[in-house]
């Protein structure tokens, strides 16, 4: 494995212009068939100021539902990917993911309780929904610092224990509640397979602030991320307070985590495969992995969304795609690049 | 929970005993002749098991909300003790906590009935769960047509012991639906239309009982693609699908559940370049007349009628 501990700018340059290419694919051919020749017409209308052949209809498709929707797509898996590399460093555990410490059982939790309990609320600038799952996600961490603090463990075991624990705890509680109320399952369900089908500009906004500076915070903290790989008391001796930093990079990683859920659902697999692919093929200094991540996990979950909404005439569950098409993908990956490793 | 399935287990193992047992007894004497109808009776659904009843049942439990209508539709509902949580229609219905999605047997043994009606029984389990106490199972699986759906409310007329009323209650369904169709204006040109189960955009197709509904209008379903099969008859489509469509008539069956109706959809990303949403084209239907394979299919039909109508006096005015 390579001991890359810088960027490489050409590398940078190869994974925007890879997000760029993937973005603009999505964006000419969508769920319905518009023309792609169309649709790059009505982009260089709406650059020029010329005529575009697009209806006024066809041209709310391309600007209210594809433009959002591959920005969010990208957002989501740019805040997904981020976050589980930081919770890989921060456990310095492979298998971390960005629900690990019960972020996708509290919006599990907040998100069925919304949908039993609230069924018909509207009117709201921002629906209950995303709102419970934005709040429960962080609920779900929040207790789990507290109780593996409370515990009085110092290192990363107890809170890990007590994220198993709470996670538990609160699917239990979903469950419960689902059970009383069977008549609500589709809709539970539904969310929790993540989708951005429902998805505009307002859910752009929504996001971008908290993985915008979750990115920030990640960025610049990579090199702590690294310290941390050490371990604590080396790290102590670096002159690096393990604890503090640890609190800072998860609070970054499960804001970003807790948007992404709020508009999406829970979608798996981005969090585990993105760093992953990118410590195979750049290198294993976070920061490398923090950045590259954020450019990957949009790649990603821009081409997964894409399957997802144009592979069968109907939607398919995003969260289903990103795991069907990702895990063999990621296997083979790991085999090419074995191979090739000493 | 290990408690509940060694219940279970028991119950099962009991029923496989009773079940072995009935062989060596003698068949019951059909005596009753009267105008409650001939028992024993033996009834099947399409696509479920034959039941045998060997007396009129007089303790129903339905936990199908289906089914509930159409019990009280054919006369049966003083015979009903308890229906599920969902079964919303008619008002009188004894509703109660249980729930046919995964039913409890021994919650439902608790009111003692001697028929429960159900629309899916996966493995027969509450049916074997349920034969060692006498009580019978009737399975009434989702219509999937106008013919299923007439069928099953002469059957219930037929298991409840009030068959002439169920014979009744399928021809009066049958000739109100043709006289409906027959008195709606047909367009000059098929209209399309979008029916909505819920906000993530979840349609159904016309391979469904409600898209069959929608077909004796003649209208053409926007969800439809190259296969009305794909998905059960249930996909969810994509909302640029839906724009790029822009179906003639929306219909709503999320207006409860969802809290959706034609302000909400109108808010939606790009959805105010519609023409249904812009000339007023969206029909917001209650949820549980727009599911339900029960007599008051009729009042769903009606509300279609009314929408074509309204479209095409629209389109010639």
């Amino acid at each position: 494995m390579s001991r890359t501990t810088s960027l490489r700018p050409r590398t940078v340059v190869l994974g925007l212009l890879a997000l760029v290419l993937v973005m603009l694919l999505s964006v000419l051919v969508g769920a319905s068939d518009l023309g792609w020749q169309r649709v790059l017409a009505e982009i260089g209308a709406q650059l020029t100021g010329g005529t575009s052949p697009l209806s006024e209809r066809e041209a709310a498709i391309v600007w209210q539902l594809r433009v959002p929707r591959v920005l969010l797509a990208g957002l989501v898996g740019a805040a997904l990917a981020s976050s589980g590399a930081a919770f890989q460093g921060v456990f310095r555990n492979p298998l971390a993911d960005p629900y690990l410490l019960g972020a996708a059982a509290g919006a599990g939790m907040a998100a069925t309780m919304v949908v039993v309990l609230a069924p018909a609320t509207t009117g709201w600038v921002v629906g209950p929904l995303p709102i419970a799952a934005f709040a429960g996600a962080l609920l779900g961490v929040g207790l789990s610092w507290l109780l593996g603090r409370s515990s009085g463990g110092t290192g990363t075991a107890t809170l890990l224990l007590a994220g198993v624990a709470v996670a538990a705890f609160l699917t239990a509680v979903q469950t419960f509640v689902q059970q009383l109320n069977t008549e609500t399952i589709r809709q539970v369900y539904t969310w929790m397979l993540g989708g951005l089908n429902i998805s505009g500009w307002r859910e752009v906004l929504l996001a971008l602030p908290y993985v915008a500076i979750a990115a920030v915070v990640l960025c610049l903290c990579a090199r702590l991320l690294d310290v941390l790989t050490l371990g604590d008391a080396e790290a102590a001796s670096l002159g690096v307070r393990p604890s503090r930093v640890r609190l800072l990079l998860l609070a970054a990683a499960s804001l970003a985590t807790a948007a992404a859920v709020a508009v999406s659902g829970l979608i798996g697999f981005v969090g585990i495969v993105v760093p992953h692919l990118v410590r195979l093929l750049a290198g294993a200094s976070y920061r490398v992995i923090v950045p590259l991540s954020l450019i990957g996990g949009a790649v990603f979950l821009i081409v997964a969304d894409h399957i997802a909404s144009t592979v069968l005439p109907g939607e398919l569950p995003l969260g289903v795609v990103t795991a069907f098409a990702g895990a063999p993908f990621f296997l083979l990956i790991l085999r090419t690049t074995r191979t090739r490793l000493p | 929970m290990p408690h509940l399935r060694s219940t279970l287990a028991t119950l099962l193992l009991l029923g496989a005993v009773a079940l072995t047992g009935c062989a060596d007894r003698e068949e019951p004497a059909g005596t009753e002749g009267d105008d409650d109808g001939a028992f024993p009776v033996r009834v099947q659904a399409e696509g479920a098991p034959a039941v045998t009843l060997e007396t009129r049942p007089e303790r129903i439990v339905s936990l199908s909300p289906s089914a509930t209508e159409t019990l009280y539709a054919v006369g049966a509902g003083e015979q009903v003790v308890a229906v599920d949580s969902a079964s919303t229609y008619p008002e009188q219905a004894p509703r109660t906590d249980l729930t046919g999605l995964n039913p409890d047997p021994e919650a439902i043994l608790t009111h003692q009935p001697d028929l429960v009606v159900v629309s899916a029984d996966l493995e027969n389990k509450l049916t074997d769960a349920l034969a060692p106490t006498g009580t019978k199972t009737l399975v009434l699986p989702d219509a999937r047509t106008l013919d299923a759906a007439y069928e099953q409310f002469e059957l219930v007329g037929k298991a409840t012991g009030h068959p002439a009323d169920g014979a009744d209650v399928a021809s009066r369904t049958r000739e109100d639906l043709a006289k409906i169709i027959a008195d709606t204006p047909e367009p000059e040109q098929p209209l399309t239309y979008y029916h909505e189960l819920d906000q993530t955009f979840y349609s159904v197709t016309s391979a469904t009982f409600i898209g069959q509904v929608y077909d004796q209008f003649g209208l053409t379903n926007i969800a439809d693609g190259d296969d009305p099969n794909a998905a059960g008859g249930y996909p969810q489509l994509s909302a640029e699908t839906i724009l790029q469509a822009n179906p003639d008539l929306i219909f709503l069956a999320d207006t409860v559940c969802c809290g959706q109706n034609a302000e909400t959809i109108a808010k939606r990303p790009g959805w105010d370049t519609l023409t249904a949403v812009q000339e007023g084209r969206v029909v917001e239907l209650n949820d549980d007349l727009a599911s339900r394979w029960s007599p008051r299919v009729v009042e769903f039909a009606r509300s279609v009628s009314e929408a074509v109508t309204a479209a095409v006096s629209g389109a010639s005015a």
